[in-house]
C-alpha cells in the first residue's frame, strides 16, 4: 500500500486522444491495494481503453460492490462519478443508473466473491436483462479483505496459503454468462494488457451487456504454488482464442498485430470489431461452440482467454423497455406531469 | 323483531369461494350503491390462494359516512357451503341470511333469531345456461339481481354497469342482464321485497370518488414525476406497481409511443431497491413498492442510501407479520422496522397516509422530500388502504407546482464555485449539494460510498470526521421533522384531560368510535400522526394530556414505543388500544376498550363532571 500522492505533472511524451486529452485525464487517485495486485493492472487497462476511445472522462458511471475489486473504481476515471454499493449488488445499482441515464457509459466492477457467491443471483439477472454496460470481474479466487478464504470460482483441489485444498466445484462465470444469453463474453488475464485493453474497448462499445472475466491474481493470498489463479499458473495454462482488435471508424489501427486469419464484425455504432482467430476452428459468434470449447479446455486444465462470444446484432434493455431516446433523468414536469385536466378525467373515471 | 325500516345503514357480507368470479359481481354491488350517492367502503377478506379457498367481501353502507369496519353482519350472502357455519353465526340478531336453497339448509345451521332468505339459484340456472363454467359465473350475477330487489337498488344503475363491464364484449351483456333478471324476478315474485334493511338514493357521497390507495399512490408517482420503478411482486403491494405501469402507458408516452418511464420487475426485493438507489443516484426519480418481508430484504440497501445520502421512495403496503404471517390480511406492524431500517444508527423518514387522497398526495410529496432530504422516504400504507376501494375526496393537482429536486449543482453552478465538497453543510440544515453523474468535465465528481468519508467525500476512518458526519445526519433529521406532513390535531381549548392518538387506516373507524364514546360522555382530544420524524407538536400533544390512548393495529404497540423513545415520554401516560387479528380495527373495539378503561379506572366522564 502506498501513501504518496500522485504527481500531477504530465509526461511530455504522453499521447493525446481525439479530445486532446492524455491518459492522465482518465486516471484516478493512487490505489491503496497491495503492490503488484492484478486489480491495479485492470484499472490501468480501463484507463488506457477509455482514453483510446476518446470518450469524455466524465461520461462514465462507475459502480461496484464490496471487496478489493470494488475499491478500484475510485482509482480510475477520477472525473467520473462512482458508487461503491453493497456486497454483491453492483448489478442492480448499475441497472438503475443505466435506466436513469442511458447516455453515460456504465462500468461495473466486481470480484469473484462479489459476483460468484453473494451476487450470483444479481449477476444472472443482469445478463438476462441486457443492461448496456461493461461488467468486469477481477477474479482472484479468494477473499482478500477477510484474509484468504476460498471463493466460489476457486478450482477444486487448489490450495490456500495454509496448504488446505478447496473441496468444492468452481463456478465458471464465463460459461454461466454464455448459458444465460450474454451477448458479449470474454476472459482475459490482468497481466496481459495487449489482450485486455482491446477487449475493454470492445465491451464499452458493445450495445448491450458485455462481460469480461479477468483472472487477476491476489499477491497476498492466492499467488502461491498450489493456487490455480497465481501468475505462474495462469501464464503456463492459457489458451488464447480470439484477439479482439477494436477499430473505430475514424482511426484505422491495423499495424499493431501480427497477421493471421481475421473477421470483421460491424458494431452498432458503425465501427468495426476485428476478430483474430488464433485457432482455425473458433467462431466467436457461435454460442454453443463457445460453451463446448470453454468446457473442453477447462477439462484440459487450460484457461481460455479472448473474446469467446459476441452477438453483433445485440440490443439493450432500453430497446426492450421501449424508452425514449433522451435520458429519463433529464425529463421535467412538462414531459412527466399529465396536469390537472387529465386528473379531473381520472377522478371522473372513479365515479 | 322490530319492523322498523332502516335506510343506507348496514353491513353486507358476501361469502364466496375464491376463483369463482364473485369479485366482479360484488364490486358491482358496491359501485351501484356508490352511484346512488350512498357512502360505502369495501373490504376484501381473501385467502393467499388462487382457487378454491373461502373469500369474503364486506360492504359497509353508511349514510353518516362511517367507513370503518363495524362488527356484526346485517345481511349475509352465504354462497360458500364450507364456511356456512361461521357465516351464519356472524349475522346479528334480526339480520338476514341470504342463501341458495336449491338444497335445504342443514338443520344445525338454522337460527331462530335471523331471517332466512332462500333463492333456488342453481336450480333456476340449470336450464338457462349449458356451460357449467358460465353457470357458475352467472350465479354471482343472479344473486346480485335478487339483492337489487331485496335491498331496493336502482336496477337501471346495475344494468348500466353490466354494460360498462362488458364494453367491447357485447355478446356477454345480454346473458348477464338475463341472469340479473332471473334473480330479480324471482325475488319480486316470491319474496317480500324490499327488506327492512334497504337503500335509497342519497347525496351523501358528494363529489367523492371510489378508489383504492394503491391506485392513488401510483397516480401520485405519475404526477410526482417518477420515471424509474423497480419492484418484486408481493401482496398487497403488487397492484400499486401494476397501476403505475397502466397509467404510465396511457399518460407517459411520447408522440412515437416511446416510454418516458421504465418499470423493471426485479429478481428479488434486494435488486428492486438496488435499482431504485442506482437510478436516484443518477438523477431519476425512482420508487419501489413492497410489503413486510420485502422491507426486511431491503434493509441493508436502505442503510446505504441513508448513509450515502441517496434519495429513494419505498411504499410499504403492510400486511400481517411476522415472517410470511397472514399475507392477505392487514396490519400496521412494520412501523419500527421501517423507522429504524438497517444496521448502525439509521433512521428513516416515514409518511403515513390514511386515505386514498393522502396516498396520492404523499406519493408525490415523498418524491419531493426524498430529493430535498437526500435520503429514503418510506410511505407506510396497509393492505386495507392499498387494496380496498373506499370513498375519497377527488385528487387535486396545482399546475403551477414544480418538482423540488433539492440541492443539485448544475455545470454552470460548478463553474462559479471555487471548490466543491459533496457533504459540506453550507446552509446549516445538514443537507449538502449533490451533483448528478456526467454533469461537468472536471468539476463536481465524487465517489459515493457506504464507508466513512470526510465532507469532500474522501474516504477516511478518522473518528472526528466520522462523528462530524453522523452529527450532520442528525441535523438533517431535525430538518426533516420540519418538512414532513404535520399531525392532524383536534383539541379543545383548554385541552381536555384525555387524548387519543392514531394513524393510517385507523382513521376510518375513529370518527364512529369517537361519536359512540361521546354518547357515553367520554370526550377526547385527537391527534392523527402522519409522519416520522415527529414534530414538536406530536410530543406536546402527549405532555399536555393526563392520559393518551394510542390506537394501533399491531400487538406490541409500535407507535407507542416510537413515541416514548423518540420523545423521552413517560410510558405510564400512554394506554395502548390494539387489534392485530388481520382484519382492520373496528369502531366497536376502539369504543369498547376505551369505555372499559374509563370504567375500570374510575375515570370521570364529562357527563358525570357536569351533572
Amino acid at each position: 500500500m502506498s501513501f504518496i500522492s500522485k504527481p500531477v505533472v504530465h509526461h511530455p511524451q504522453l499521447g493525446h486522444n481525439d479530445l486532446g486529452l492524455t491518459r492522465r485525464d482518465y486516471e484516478g487517485p493512487i490505489s491503496t491495494l497491495c503492490a503488484g495486485c492484478g486489480h491495479d493492472s485492470v484499472s490501468a487497462a480501463i484507463v488506457q481503453a477509455c482514453a483510446e476511445l476518446s470518450i469524455p472522462p466524465h461520461r462514465f458511471a462507475k459502480v461496484s460492490g464490496i471487496g478489493c475489486s470494488s475499491k478500484t473504481p475510485s482509482y480510475f476515471l477520477g472525473n467520473s462519478h462512482g458508487l461503491n454499493s453493497v456486497h454483491g449488488r453492483m448489478p442492480s445499482v448499475t441497472t438503475g443508473a443505466n435506466l436513469a441515464n442511458r447516455s453515460l457509459h456504465c462500468i461495473g466492477i466486481s470480484g469473484d466473491g462479489d459476483t460468484a457467491s453473494i451476487g450470483l443471483g444479481q449477476f444472472a439477472h443482469i445478463v438476462r436483462r441486457r443492461v448496456n454496460m461493461l461488467y468486469i470481474v477481477d477474479n482472484n479466487g479468494t477473499y482478500g479483505l477477510t484474509k484468504g478464504q476460498f471463493s466460489a470460482t476457486n478450482d477444486k483441489g487448489s490450495t490456500n496459503k495454509k496448504g488446505l485444498p478447496n473441496l468444492h466445484e468452481p463456478i465458471d462465470l464465463v460459461s454461466m454468462a454464455l448459458q444465460i444469453g450474454a451477448t458479449f463474453v470474454a476472459r482475459s488475464f490482468s497481466g496481459d494488457k495487449r489482450q485486455l485493453v482491446p477487449l475493454i474497448r470492445a465491451g464499452l462499445l458493445h450495445e448491450g451487456f458485455a462481460f469480461i472475466d479477468v483472472v487477476s491474481p491476489c499477491v497476498a493470498f492466492n499467488n502461491h504454488a498450489g493456487s490455480t489463479k497465481s501468475y505462474e499458473y495462469v501464464r503456463g495454462h492459457r489458451d488464447d482464442v480470439v484477439m479482439a482488435d477494436f477499430v473505430p471508424t475514424h482511426e484505422e489501427i491495423t499495424a499493431d498485430y501480427a497477421p493471421g486469419e481475421r473477421e470483421d464484425v460491424l458494431m452498432p455504432d458503425g465501427s468495426t470489431l476485428r476478430l483474430r482467430k488464433l485457432e482455425e476452428t473458433y467462431d466467436p459468434r457461435d454460442r454453443t461452440k463457445a460453451l463446448n470449447y470453454v468446457h473442453d479446455k477447462t477439462l484440459q486444465g487450460e484457461v481460455v482467454t479472448g473474446l469467446l462470444y459476441i452477438d453483433p446484432d445485440a440490443s439493450d434493455c432500453h430497446a426492450m423497455l421501449n424508452t425514449v431516446a433522451e435520458p429519463l433523468n433529464s425529463l421535467g414536469e412538462a414531459e412527466l406531469c399529465p396536469g390537472s385536466e387529465a386528473l379531473d378525467a381520472i377522478n371522473a373515471s372513479f365515479r | 323483531m322490530s319492523a322498523q325500516v332502516s335506510y343506507n345503514d348496514f353491513v353486507i357480507k358476501f361469502a364466496n369461494v375464491n376463483g369463482s368470479g364473485s369479485a366482479s359481481a360484488n364490486g358491482m354491488f358496491a359501485k351501484a350503491l356508490f352511484r346512488m350517492g350512498i357512502p360505502v367502503a369495501t373490504r376484501n377478506i381473501f385467502p393467499s390462494n388462487i382457487q378454491g379457498l373461502p373469500t369474503w367481501f364486506e360492504v359497509r353502507v353508511s349514510e353518516r359516512g362511517y367507513l370503518g369496519r363495524r362488527e356484526g353482519v346485517d345481511v349475509m350472502v352465504a354462497m360458500n357451503a364450507e364456511t356456512y357455519e361461521e357465516d351464519v353465526a356472524s349475522v346479528v340478531p334480526g339480520g338476514y341470511l341470504f342463501y341458495d336453497n336449491s338444497k335445504p339448509l342443514a338443520r344445525e345451521l338454522v337460527r331462530n333469531d335471523i331471517v332466512e332468505v332462500g333463492i333456488p339459484i342453481s336450480e333456476m340456472l340449470l336450464p338457462e345456461f349449458q356451460d357449467p363454467k358460465q353457470r357458475q359465473l352467472f350465479k354471482n350475477i343472479t344473486y346480485l339481481g335478487a339483492l337489487s330487489a331485496l335491498l331496493n337498488l336502482d336496477f337501471d344503475v346495475l344494468k348500466s354497469m353490466i354494460g360498462e363491464q362488458y364494453k367491447g364484449k357485447d355478446a356477454l351483456i345480454k346473458p348477464n342482464i338475463h341472469a340479473l333478471e332471473i334473480g330479480r324476478n324471482y325475488a319480486m315474485e316470491y319474496l317480500d321485497c324490499p327488506l327492512r334493511v334497504q337503500v335509497r338514493p342519497s347525496d351523501a357521497v358528494g363529489d367523492r370518488i371510489m378508489i383504492n390507495g394503491n391506485s392513488a399512490a401510483a397516480l401520485g408517482c405519475i404526477y410526482g414525476g417518477a420515471t424509474v420503478c423497480a419492484w418484486y411482486p408481493i401482496t398487497p403491494s403488487t397492484s400499486l406497481v401494476e397501476a403505475f405501469e397502466r397509467y404510465a402507458n396511457q399518460l407517459r408516452l411520447d408522440e412515437n409511443g416511446r416510454r418516458k418511464f421504465a418499470v423493471v420487475q426485479a429478481e428479488d426485493e434486494l435488486a428492486a431497491i438496488g435499482m431504485v438507489i442506482g437510478a436516484a443516484w443518477n438523477g431519476a426519480r425512482s420508487f419501489t413498492a413492497t410489503s413486510g418481508p420485502g422491507l426486511s430484504l431491503m434493509s441493508e440497501f436502505l442503510g446505504l442510501a441513508y448513509f450515502a445520502e441517496i434519495p429513494a421512495v419505498l411504499f410499504d403496503v403492510q400486511r400481517a407479520g411476522p415472517s410470511t404471517g397472514m399475507p392477505t390480511r392487514t396490519q400496521q406492524s412494520d412501523l419500527l422496522s421501517a423507522a429504524y431500517a438497517s444496521h448502525g444508527d439509521t433512521k428513516q423518514v416515514l409518511l403515513i397516509p390514511a386515505t386514498p387522497k393522502e396516498c396520492f398526495e404523499f406519493a408525490a410529496a415523498a418524491l419531493d422530500l426524498a430529493d430535498r432530504l437526500q435520503t429514503p422516504v418510506i410511505v407506510l400504507s396497509d393492505l386495507e388502504l392499498g387494496m380496498d376501494d373506499s370513498l375519497s375526496e377527488p385528487f387535486v393537482w396545482d399546475d403551477e407546482r414544480r418538482y423540488d429536486r433539492g440541492k443539485v449543482y448544475t455545470a454552470e453552478d460548478l463553474d462559479e464555485l471555487e471548490s466543491y465538497g459533496r457533504y459540506r453543510d453550507i446552509d446549516g440544515d445538514g443537507i449538502g449539494y449533490r451533483t448528478y453523474p456526467g454533469t461537468h468535465p472536471t468539476k463536481g465528481s465524487f465517489f459515493t460510498r457506504g464507508t466513512s468519508r470526510d465532507e469532500n467525500a474522501k474516504y477516511t476512518e478518522s473518528p472526528d470526521a466520522y462523528i462530524a458526519n453522523m452529527r450532520r445526519l442528525e441535523r438533517k433529521w431535525q430538518t426533516a421533522a420540519g418538512l414532513v406532513p404535520v399531525p392532524e390535531i383536534s383539541r379543545s381549548e383548554p385541552a381536555r384531560a384525555y387524548g387519543i392518538i392514531y394513524y393510517g387506516t385507523t382513521e376510518h373507524p375513529m370518527r364512529e368510535a369517537l361519536d359512540r364514546l361521546a354518547e357515553d360522555g367520554i370526550h377526547l382530544d385527537t391527534m392523527r400522526i402522519r409522519a416520522f420524524p415527529f414534530s414538536q407538536a406530536v410530543f406536546e400533544f402527549v405532555t399536555e394530556h393526563e392520559l393518551v390512548f394510542v390506537v394501533e393495529q399491531n400487538r406490541d404497540g409500535q407507535m407507542e414505543t416510537l413515541l416514548v423513545s423518540e420523545g423521552r415520554l413517560d410510558s405510564a401516560q400512554l394506554i395502548g388500544v390494539r387489534y392485530f387479528g388481520g382484519l382492520s380495527i373496528s369502531a366497536d373495539i376502539i369504543a369498547r376498550e376505551i369505555r372499559d378503561y374509563f370504567v375500570e379506572n374510575k375515570l370521570a366522564r364529562i357527563s358525570e363532571v357536569t351533572s
